[in-house]
């Protein structure tokens, strides 16, 4: 299974994990399995029509979705992902 | 100028000088269109961006330095340390390099690629910080380092420094008095350190105590308004007093960033996204006064300029 890191702020809405175990074949399908297990995660990560926030880049170990498939990026156990606020500048 | 200039119809200039004297006495912008469905209401925008640094943070980082100079904890064998999402460290980078000092700063690692590109253009040492504990990551890294080797470092601590919000209650406060004729009634501004906040409303108040002083954070501790702060879920600076604000707005990112836009297409001013989040504020205000049919005369900080930003997507979207 893929492992999602979870940043420090968004924690108090993963019963304070720093990592969480998902399944998924893609990005997309592991993000939403993370909001189903942790519903308060939702409205930080998407938009009420179900996008990405803007200001929210993902990555597929270090490599940043966009430059991928987007949530078509394919996932599989060993990839980490990483959910990073942009705080200016989406590289890092 | 000679009579003969001013019947050339020359305008004055100032005297040279020295770049750290240009910091502050930055020019107040009337934001028109913005409000042209507004009756009687005002909104104007303290152009932080041109200061030298190319941000509000100019006139701390010179308050604090000037201030470890005159306590003496500021030497030439000590290098100057301080966390930062970039802004600060910009303006510690240039007015060191101007006094012949070294710099290292903490930064976190997502801070914009041209933050990290303008302060090794300044020969500043950085120190990049895990990006998902944000500015608070850089602010425990930074105080790790100091407790090593506290003789080797001057570290001024913007978030604890009383010389932070004594720089605005010095020079940002008086300034907006002078600006609006003391016409001003409400002055709205987000919070990083707070030290904007804190010293411009100080002054503001101790002037007239029924000027509104309103503050504004991010809504969660996770977004995207670089530099700003959500004070229940962060690291709370030692000089943020939550006594002086009459009211706090909760900001969105993408708000921010609809505003930076409109200020782009609009005003014509390209500024970057917390002065966005801080315009967009002071158009609530503005909405809210106009449907009770109060005149206002509101006063936000244009924190700094859009060029730091414009790798960011949403210009386009």
């Amino acid at each position: 299974m893929p492992k999602i890191l979870i940043p420090t702020p968004l924690r108090q809405f993963a019963d304070k994990k720093d990592s969480v175990d998902v399944a998924g074949a893609t990005v997309g399908e592991a993000l939403a399995a993370l909001t189903t297990a942790h519903p308060d995660l939702k409205k930080n990560l998407f938009t009420d029509e179900g996008k990405l926030r803007s200001f929210v880049n993902v990555y597929v170990n270090d490599e940043d979705i966009r430059f991928l498939e987007k949530d078509k990026t394919a996932v599989a156990g060993g990839d980490t992902i990483s959910i990073v606020p942009s705080i200016a500048g989406g590289a890092r | 100028m000679s009579s003969a200039a001013n019947a050339a119809g020359l305008r004055s200039a100032p005297a040279a000088g020295e770049l750290i004297a240009s910091i502050g006495n930055t020019p107040l912008f009337h934001l028109r269109r913005l409000t042209e469905d507004l009756p009687g209401i005002e909104i104007y925008g303290k152009a932080e961006f041109i200061n030298p640094g190319g941000s509000v943070k100019d006139r701390p980082a010179l308050n604090m330095i000037n201030e470890g100079e005159r306590s003496g904890k500021l030497t030439h064998d000590k290098i100057i340390l301080d966390s930062t999402s970039g802004n600060t460290g910009i303006a510690y980078a240039m007015i060191a390099a101007a006094r012949g000092y070294r710099v290292k700063l903490c930064l976190p690692a997502n801070a914009s690629p041209e933050r990290k590109l303008i302060l090794k253009a300044y020969g500043a040492e950085l120190i990049l910080t895990d990006a998902g504990e944000g500015s608070d990551g850089a602010i425990r890294r930074c105080k790790a380092i100091y407790a090593e080797n506290p003789d080797l470092y001057f570290y001024p601590d913007q978030y604890s420094n009383p010389a932070n919000w004594q720089a605005h209650y010095n020079t940002t406060g008086p300034e907006l008095l002078a600006q609006t004729q003391e016409r001003i009634t409400h002055f709205v501004t987000a919070m990083g350190t707070s030290g904007t906040f804190v010293g411009t409303a100080r002054r503001l108040k101790e002037h007239n105590p029924a000027i509104q002083c309103i503050s504004a954070q991010p809504s969660t501790g996770f977004h995207g308004l670089e530099g700003l702060k959500h004070m229940p879920t962060a690291i709370v600076p030692a000089i943020y007093d939550d006594t002086i604000a009459d009211e706090n707005l909760w900001l969105e990112t993408e708000d921010a960033y609809v505003m930076a836009r409109r200020m782009a297409r609009e005003e014509g001013l390209l500024v970057g996204i917390s002065a966005g989040g801080n315009v967009h504020a002071a158009l609530l205000v503005g909405k809210r006064c106009a449907a009770e049919g109060k005149k206002a005369v509101i006063v936000t900080v244009l924190c700094d300029g859009a060029s730091k930003y414009l790798s960011e997507p949403f210009w386009n979207e």
